[in-house]
């Protein structure tokens, strides 16, 4: 059994369809990546697993527990972990103070009246495992977008969580950076956790993710290993808008995403 | 049978009134995202201009009403829209709560000073006309009531949906992101929201002046019948907020026909639309999380712990000094401030740390000194008794809008407020109608304080230890937690704590703070009636906290004061009385936007001070002295040492000042 499983999710908001028979699994261990083009509800996604989001229709199972009905905080509590695209950094604290709320949150209650000298510790190596241990006494509010990100996979992590879901990890990191996050990310992998991970720098996703799952308006067109994805015409049209096998389209074949054709290394 | 039918139809006059006012209401909240608690006050204010013109000036009726409905009324809501509320609406909802709660408390102030107390009676439209309608009399104001409640409807049906700007208006409702991208005019949209829905609010308190009277505060607090009848439609739908206000016009005209009239059940009447929020309040549904919105507040500072304690002793000694000066009604008052104070305290918690509102923390000290009248136990173990039963009570408030969003929790307070001011402290179990409880100061260890002098120190003492438990408070994980939860709810969910039990848990413990107070006030007083806890007190609380300042114990204690001396000032001098609330709440509007208030001004020129000042004083004195002692003395290495680690500290600390009490002297 899989630790996580989306079984058939649909997310409607009014006429539109987010997310449409969206089914996947996350392993522990396994780094999963979830692309797309903008707007193709890897996010919704995220929000349906942690419960954010109510899905319309569809299951949410977790280490084989029907978790769909369960609120964010008791999925928290069980170990489902995130990052948000949009950042949520609490930025009136400080970086270790917002990992030390994490510690404080996940140690329940009883831990927030006691003096909390004892794990202080821990969270500086924390801070300096994500490598952001120099931005420790800074207000969250005032560190740059990829430290933001750095920050809330540190509160993350604080949690220990057996599943997490990062979203756009990498962006606002630059090649050094998000280099040392990969060994990071195949690092927590092999300490057990499943990894689920929205990314649009396709040299990380390649070469981190064992699974991908691509989405596009709301439904998985593709999984499989980064190799096969690589050669999967159906992502070529939903990335490039065309796909190298009907040269036909080739023609007309001014996508949206050509941002993103660039990435997709070949 | 037909009796039914006739109250069902009286029902419906009232409920068309209701709907006109409360369609304003959802009109300016759905455009703008600003509720405007003053809706009511509005209204208010306006009639009372209908009046003036209508029958002090003596202008034709319709003159007057196309004059306050066409261009008064859409004067002040544009200006309103403009210059105090535009931009509140994508901000907290504690600001934006709190500058309406300004307008509210100021239109109050400005509608007494110009026109002061005294019997006014603005007549219904055609008083002598009238039909038969089998065994009911409708009069022409009720007809015109009604027919005016259709124009409503059917003119803002065709405004949203044939008009262009009806259309941007629907559009601004679900994103004015987005309709600016698209080349709408969001502030052309908004300002014209709010001129309509000042119109609706005029319209409705002149159609209902001669049904509730020319008084400043029943028109105020028909918002709360808008906002009931608003929440049928979450805010959002009109069709259900006019269902809503017909429902709530007949249930109150049933009350009228078929309560008993006399001992509880005639207190039912005014609080059911109250009662009506409540129920549709715990019938709605979860709101879900807003994600995406990362911003951190500058918040004042917080002391250390060694600073706090000497502050503390600092304010302990001064206050034993004012003590032992001045006359007996003074030191009386002082411990007035101390309770208004420490009810203050009890905002830095809730609204300061915690980013809620509450438009009822006088309520509670109402509550914690009823349960201290009523316990009769005049010791410690009364007044933890009194605290722990206000905390209750405040949980009790809390928990139908657990699965709301703020917004619907401090309107609730306010409906609480009025329930509690209306009904429960009137009661024959409470404080009865009119009526007191005597009450007796609390002994400590056996110890009786009864003396005022040592009653009121002991007061000051409370507030002392209140503020360092705050302080405690904060500086530990709960206090981090506090700050996490307004930064980030959903930032906070993700990690695994669960907002909707904190958020009680902090509304209840906030509420016995408030509990504590109000049962040390009972025992100053020797007497407390309903009378010392109506819902308008809370008001005040709530904004001389944020103008002073409710993210420090400072602003409270400097809060409190100001609170107490109000009426000591409008006593002075009366026909100021209206002005000196106009004064503060336009002064909330003003500073409504920094919560930090004038006690962080006073951190800032207290670290000048220390920071600038003091030094250069301290080496011109050491150089005086140095040339005083001159063969004397090595260098004093110890003050310079001290000065140098200031002069770090504050540089470490440049966003998080250091000072904190140091405008108690």
């Amino acid at each position: 059994m899989a630790l996580l499983e989306v079984d058939d999710v649909i997310v409607r908001f009014g006429g539109v369809t987010a997310v449409n028979h969206a089914s996947f699994t996350a392993e522990p261990g396994r780094i999963t990546g979830l692309i797309g083009p903008n707007g193709a509800g890897k996010t919704t996604c995220f929000n349906v697993i942690t419960g954010l989001q109510k899905p319309t229709s569809g299951r949410v199972r977790y280490r084989d527990r029907d978790v769909t009905g369960w609120p964010v905080h008791k999925r928290a509590g069980h170990g489902i972990g995130r990052t948000f695209q949009r950042l949520e950094a609490f930025g009136s604290l400080t970086v270790r103070d917002n990992v030390r709320v994490a510690r404080d949150i996940h140690g329940g209650p009883l831990a927030w009246v006691r003096a909390s000298g004892r794990s202080s510790l821990e969270i500086d190596v924390l801070l300096d495992r994500v490598g952001i241990a120099e931005y420790a006494d800074e207000r969250a509010d005032s560190i740059p977008t990829g430290t933001a990100r750095l920050l809330e996979l540190a509160r993350a992590l604080a949690c220990d969580p057996r599943l997490l879901l990062l979203d756009e990890p990498s962006s606002g990191l630059d090649e050094t950076e998000t280099d040392a996050f990969g060994a990071l990310l195949r690092d927590l992998a092999s300490e057990g956790v499943a990894i689920l991970m929205v990314e649009h720098d396709m040299d990380l996703v390649m070469s981190v993710c064992e699974e991908i799952h691509v989405l596009d308006f709301g439904q998985i067109i593709s999984s499989g290993t980064p190799a096969e994805i690589r050669d999967d015409s159906a992502v070529q049209r939903a990335y490039l808008g065309y796909s190298a096998d009907d040269p036909h389209e080739a023609a007309n074949g001014l996508g949206d995403h050509t941002s993103e054709m660039e990435a997709i290394p070949s | 049978m037909s009796s039914l039918f006739a109250f069902t139809l009286l029902g419906l006059f009232t409920g068309a009134a209701y709907a006109i006012m409360a369609s304003g209401l959802v009109l300016t909240y759905a455009t703008t995202r600003v509720f405007n608690i003053a809706h009511g006050a509005f209204g208010m204010v306006l009639a009372f201009t209908f009046w003036d013109f209508s029958q002090r000036q003596g202008l034709p009726t319709l003159l007057s009403l196309f004059l306050v409905l066409g261009v008064v009324a859409p004067a002040i809501g544009w200006f309103i829209q403009r210059f105090v509320t535009r931009g509140l609406g994508e901000g907290p909802v504690s600001v934006a709560l709190v500058v309406a709660v300004g307008l509210l408390v100021g239109l109050i102030g400005v509608a007494q000073y110009i026109w002061p107390p005294e019997p006014r009676v603005l007549l219904p439209f055609h008083p002598e006309t009238g039909w038969q309608l089998g065994d009911t009399y409708i009069t022409a104001h009720q007809l015109i009531t009604i027919v005016c409640s259709i124009v409503v409807a059917i003119g803002l049906y065709l405004l949203l949906n044939r008009t262009r700007v009806g259309t941007a208006m629907r559009a601004s409702v679900d994103n004015p992101e987005l309709l600016k991208l698209f080349g709408g005019k969001p502030d052309t949209v908004a300002a014209l929201a709010w001129a309509i829905g000042m119109s609706l609010a005029a319209l409705a308190g002149i159609l209902l002046t001669p049904v509730v009277g020319l008084d400043y505060y029943a028109l105020t607090l028909l918002v709360i019948n808008a906002y009931a009848a608003a929440m049928l439609g979450r805010l959002k739908s009109l069709p259900l907020t006019f269902a809503g206000a017909m429902g709530l016009g007949i249930l109150e005209s049933w009350a009228v026909a078929y309560l008993p009239t006399d001992g509880f059940w005639s207190t039912i009447r005014p609080v059911i639309p109250a009662l009506f929020l409540f129920v549709v309040v715990v019938a709605m549904p979860q709101t879900q999380l807003r994600i995406g919105q990362v911003k951190g507040l500058v918040a004042a500072p917080v002391p250390a712990l060694r600073k706090s304690l000497g502050a503390g002793g600092v304010l302990l000694a001064l206050a034993f000094v004012l003590i032992g000066v001045v006359s007996r009604s003074d030191v009386l008052l002082i411990g007035v401030a101390a309770t208004y104070a420490m009810v203050m305290l009890s905002l830095v918690l809730l609204t300061g740390y915690g980013g809620h509102v509450s438009l009822a923390q006088f309520t509670f000290a109402g509550v914690g000194a009823l349960a201290y009248a009523k316990l009769d136990q005049p010791n410690l173990l009364g007044l933890v008794l009194a605290a722990a039963i206000a905390a209750g009570v405040g949980a009790l408030v809390a928990l139908p809008v657990l699965r709301l969003t703020g917004l619907y929790l401090a309107l609730s307070t306010m409906a609480f407020a009025v329930l509690m001011d209306k009904m429960i402290f009137q009661a024959d179990y409470a404080f009865k109608f009119n009526g007191t409880l005597a009450t007796e100061r609390l002994s400590v260890l056996g110890v009786k304080i009864g003396s005022d002098t040592a009653y009121v120190w002991f007061m000051v003492l409370a507030f002392v230890l209140m503020g360092l438990f705050l302080l405690w408070l904060r500086r530990g994980a709960l206090g981090r937690i506090l700050i996490a939860t307004r930064d980030s709810p959903s930032g906070c969910g993700t990690l695994g704590l669960d907002l909707r039990w904190f958020r009680v848990g902090l509304f209840s413990l906030s509420a016995g703070m408030a509990g504590v107070a109000g049962a040390l006030f009972a025992g100053l007083r020797g007497t407390v009636g309903a009378a010392d806890f109506l819902y308008f007190q809370s008001l005040l609380v709530l904004l001389l906290a944020v103008v002073f300042g409710v993210t420090s114990v400072t602003g409270a204690l400097l809060g409190g004061t100001a609170l107490m001396l109000l009426p000591v000032w409008q006593s002075s001098s009366p026909e100021l009385a209206g002005l000196l609330f106009a004064v503060l709440g336009f002064g909330a509007v003003l500073l409504g936007r920094d919560p930090n208030g004038i006690a962080n001004h006073l951190f800032k020129l207290g670290r000048r001070l220390t920071g600038k000042v003091l030094p250069r004083w301290e080496e011109q004195l050491r150089e005086r002295l140095d040339g005083l002692l001159k063969p004397g003395r090595p260098e004093p290495a110890r003050s310079v040492d001290a000065s140098f680690d200031t002069g770090v500290d504050a540089a470490v600390r440049i966003k998080e000042p250091i000072e904190e009490p140091q405008g108690v002297a």
